[in-house]
């Protein structure tokens, strides 16, 4: 099932739920022809389109609004925070082409604050599936929550068959006395690669895919700092707010001290291309992710033993 | 109307007045903003609103949205005067062991939605209105706007698409009283001619004196306006009404008086006696 057929499913079972859009429809094709007027084309209004899904919400109706990212948590910012969340009401967000998945399109369609802006809002949640597989498994139960939440939607097919999901959990799919790389998105299956290029040349290499980043799983970043000597951060968004900054909130609060990398964005916008050429350039080609998690431990390592 | 309802509601003004004067002290409020709106409130629970202290939470109630929010003393008001909300809560104005505070929020019985940033009700209340029309409810919806918020561009936003979806159980009420927060809007960004600028956006539109109760009556007895349409009225109203020494006062917009002040303001009020105001001016809230 794809994240339509599921969103069809899911609605046809319960009346409650409309479907919103500011007018872009990637999504949401066949959702007009199923649903009829529970479809809600807002035209380019995202603020338009987030007051009326409070309204509606206010009602007993569970939206669920869509529109590109950037234009969703950043524009209608205000809104989300001021109509949604201090309202806490269940309005569920669905914002795609995240992170690189704006290819070519340039830095005003790049949301690589999303993370960030988004776990900024008091209850409001946040998830980051990691394909599609990864994406019809947690859908429900974020639906079917009380709470308002952000879906960071990646709906391409990944090549990994993910557990199925566990409210709060983070997915270990390893566990590495060296490394633990952690990761979220769409930079999983190339992070799952990096893994395996680090693994042939000896290391032992952990890997979990965090699913939902608030409220955020802590024992999985726990444990995986009490077992390896090095952590690491894979994201397509700023190291400002997302990952990274997670990872050293939570260490900190447990009072846990060890070596962190981030492999993310360092305060600039990433060069516009086709995927595979952005992935390249930025450097978060397997290769290149493998590449630099590796010279960033045995560096580590020398420094330990000089 | 009859004349001696038309009485009945100029008394519940006149209590709602005297309590936006007891709020002004210990702290201050939007003193101006209030006043200019407390005819059209006050009308719309005792005359237009189907919503009873019984039927709050009724999903069959009408709805009132206050979308500039620093009038929400006006609210408080009424709400105490047809007993919604206790007389004495008032006095709990901004202490922290109760959430009556200078913008609306929804832990008070009758307040819809919180409000305060500028340009969020129309949309919100939008929402209510399609839930509405959706499972062909008759519930009619009202949002208040002040005249500066109109600066903001959600509000236009909304109406295109409320417009766009046939909205006509949405009513939209701007209390016109010449003033931004400070400056007078045709000085700052002028909206004028204002009922042609909502009629371009496809508004069915009237334009009424906001303090006559016989002319709010005309106008909310004549919803819906048009088959398809968002209800719009004008509302030409005077900023700081029923007390002269405040009115039409561009840097009296947030007032925390004095008690003396707020002693001469009630004789003002009742009495036609001048008060003498000494307090800051032009506050920064």
């Amino acid at each position: 099932m794809n994240y339509e057929e599921l969103l069809i499913h899911m609605a046809l079972k319960d009346e409650r739920i409309v479907v919103m859009t500011a007018e872009n429809r990637a999504l949401v094709k066949n959702i007009p022809a199923a649903l009829g007027n529970r479809f809600i084309d807002t035209g380019i209004t995202e603020q338009t389109m987030v007051g009326m899904a409070a309204g509606l919400a206010l009602r007993g109706r569970i939206p669920i609004i869509h529109a590109l990212t950037p234009f969703l948590t950043m524009r209608a910012f205000e809104f989300i925070r001021t109509d949604i969340g201090i309202a806490g009401l269940p309005v569920k967000l669905s914002g795609y082409i995240p992170g690189f998945l704006s290819d070519g399109n340039g830095p005003t369609h790049q949301s690589i604050e999303d993370i960030s802006l988004m776990r900024g809002i008091p209850g409001m949640q946040v998830f980051a599936p990691a394909d599609e597989d990864d994406l019809v498994k947690m859908i429900p139960l974020v639906w079917q929550s009380k709470y308002p939440s952000y879906i960071r939607v990646n709906h391409k097919k990944g090549s990994y068959s993910h557990a199925s999901y566990e409210e709060g959990k983070a997915e270990i799919i390893s566990e590495g006395k060296d490394i633990t790389l952690l990761v979220y998105g769409f930079l999983f299956d190339n992070t799952l690669k990096a893994k395996v290029l680090l693994e042939e040349t000896g290391l032992s290499v952990g890997l979990v895919n965090m699913r939902c980043l608030k409220p955020v799983d802590e024992d999985a970043i726990v444990n995986a700092a009490h077992q390896s000597s090095m952590l690491v951060a894979v994201e397509d968004h700023l190291s400002t707010g997302g990952l990274y900054s997670i990872i050293a909130e939570v260490l900190l609060k447990r009072r846990i001290s060890l070596p962190v990398l981030p492999v993310s964005l360092e305060e600039r916008w990433f060069k516009p291309g086709l995927l595979n050429n952005v992935l390249e350039s930025e450097g978060f080609t397997p290769e290149k992710i493998a590449q630099k998690i590796a010279k960033e431990y045995y560096q580590l390592k020398e420094t330990m033993y000089a | 109307m009859q004349s001696f309802e038309e009485e009945s509601l100029k008394a519940t003004a006149l209590n709602v007045r005297q309590h936006i004067i007891n709020m002004s002290t210990g702290g201050g409020c939007f003193v101006g903003a209030s006043l200019s709106c407390v005819e059209l409130i006050v009308y719309l629970y005792k005359r237009f609103l189907n919503i009873g202290i019984n039927t709050i939470n009724d999903p069959s109630r009408d709805y009132l949205f206050l979308s500039k929010g620093h009038d929400v003393p006006a609210l408080y008001g009424t709400l105490a005067e047809i007993g919604f909300i206790k007389k004495k809560r008032l006095k709990n104005h901004l202490l922290t062991s109760d959430t009556v505070y200078w913008h609306p929020n929804r832990a008070i019985p009758g307040v819809e939605f919180h409000s305060g940033s500028l340009g969020h009700l129309p949309a919100v209340a939008a929402g209510v209105a399609l839930d509405c029309k959706l499972k062909n409810a008759s519930n009619r919806i009202v949002v208040i706007t002040g005249d500066g918020e109109l600066n903001e561009g959600s509000v236009w936003e909304t109406l295109l698409v409320a417009n766009a979806y046939g909205l006509n159980n949405l009513t939209i009420v701007v209390d016109r009283n010449q003033f931004q927060a400070n400056v007078r809007t045709e000085e700052l960004i002028p909206l004028e001619p204002l009922a042609d600028k909502f009629s371009a956006f496809g508004c069915d539109v009237c334009r009424i004196d906001g303090h006559d109760f016989l002319a709010i009556d005309e106008a909310f007895s004549a919803i819906p306006f048009a088959h398809n349409k968002v209800n719009v009225i004008i509302a030409d109203t005077v900023r700081g009404k029923g007390l002269p020494s405040i009115e039409a006062r561009a840097d009296r917009w947030f007032c925390a008086f004095s008690e003396k002040e707020t002693e001469q303001l009630r004789k003002e009020l009742l009495e036609n006696e001048t008060a003498l105001l000494e307090s800051e001016t032009l506050i920064v809230r």
